[in-house]
């Protein structure tokens, strides 16, 4: 018999090794910058299963500065990501890695 | 453990699946809607409704709305679609794949290992307990991610300015 902290574990497990995944095939930056939020929401789901498990408002709180650090993480990822198309004129992260300077 | 939960969990990943595996990036992030509001139910279905509510409104809402927009922004249609297809051959992605999907087995085993705790049940920890510990003893880690907010604000605006060309001024008057 699965318990529902067993279940909901193995769910965060599926999905954060998606992102995990999707992070080492793409070379896309956006993709790459999505798999990392795929990667953040399934840690936040084993905290909120944690939570349930042990009655305890902790796991909440942590999912929370989990969400308010996806936010910042997001908007400072997007803004690296435009400057850097507008100086290579693409999205591939393997063009950032040649030092044209 | 309902079917309400297995149900949202099959979505999720199925949602997911998708979303790692399109080449245009429009369909990946209105797949990765989906699956965050998969995730949400889920959140629902463990006892804390009010991260539901805020999964909804933060992630689903204001985290891919901006995602989507810049993707507008920068104008990426089929070009784009095309080297992504180009990009991800079979030969790239078995490799990590298969190694990540070994790593999501022994975790599996790993946690189906042990004996089935005593308390299986799920406890609802009402928005209330979270609110007094989120300004009780979590007070400093409020401010610091105030602080990592404001600090996300001003990088984004300085990363994201356009610079201003500034050319010489002699070689400004002789292109013209």
């Amino acid at each position: 018999m699965i318990t529902s902290t067993t279940a909901g574990l193995v769910l965060a497990g599926i999905l954060f090794t998606m992102g995990l995944v999707s992070m080492l095939i793409r070379r896309n930056l956006i993709f790459m910058l999505v798999s990392v939020e795929v990667m953040l929401n399934a840690a936040g789901l084993a905290f909120i299963v944690a939570a349930s498990r042990w009655g305890q408002p902790e796991g909440q709180v942590m999912f929370m500065f989990i969400l308010a650090m996806a936010a910042a993480e997001v908007s400072v990822g997007l803004a690296l990501i435009l400057q850097l198309y507008h100086q290579l004129k693409t999205l591939d992260s393997d063009e950032a890695s040649k030092m044209n300077g | 453990m309902g079917a309400a939960f297995y149900i949202a969990a099959a979505i999720a990943i199925l949602s997911t699946a998708m979303v790692i595996t399109r080449y245009n990036i429009m369909h990946a992030l209105l797949y990765l809607i989906v699956s965050l509001l998969s995730v949400a139910v889920i959140f629902y279905i463990y006892g804390a409704p009010f991260m539901a509510a805020l999964e909804v409104i933060i992630y689903a809402g204001a985290i891919m709305v901006l995602m989507i927009f810049f993707v507008m922004m920068l104008n990426l249609g089929q070009q784009s679609a095309g080297d992504e297809r180009h990009w991800l051959t079979p030969r790239v992605w078995i490799g990590p794949a298969l190694l990540c999907l070994f790593l999501l087995a022994e975790l599996v085993y790993l946690i189906m290992q042990p004996p089935a705790p005593p308390a299986g049940e799920i406890v609802m920890v009402d928005p209330k307990a979270v609110g007094k510990s989120l300004f009780g003893p979590y007070i400093l880690a409020v401010e610091l991610a105030g602080m990592l907010l404001m600090a996300g604000i001003v990088g984004a605006y300085h990363l994201g300015r356009q610079k201003k060309k500034i050319t010489h001024r002699f070689l400004e008057r002789a292109t013209q």
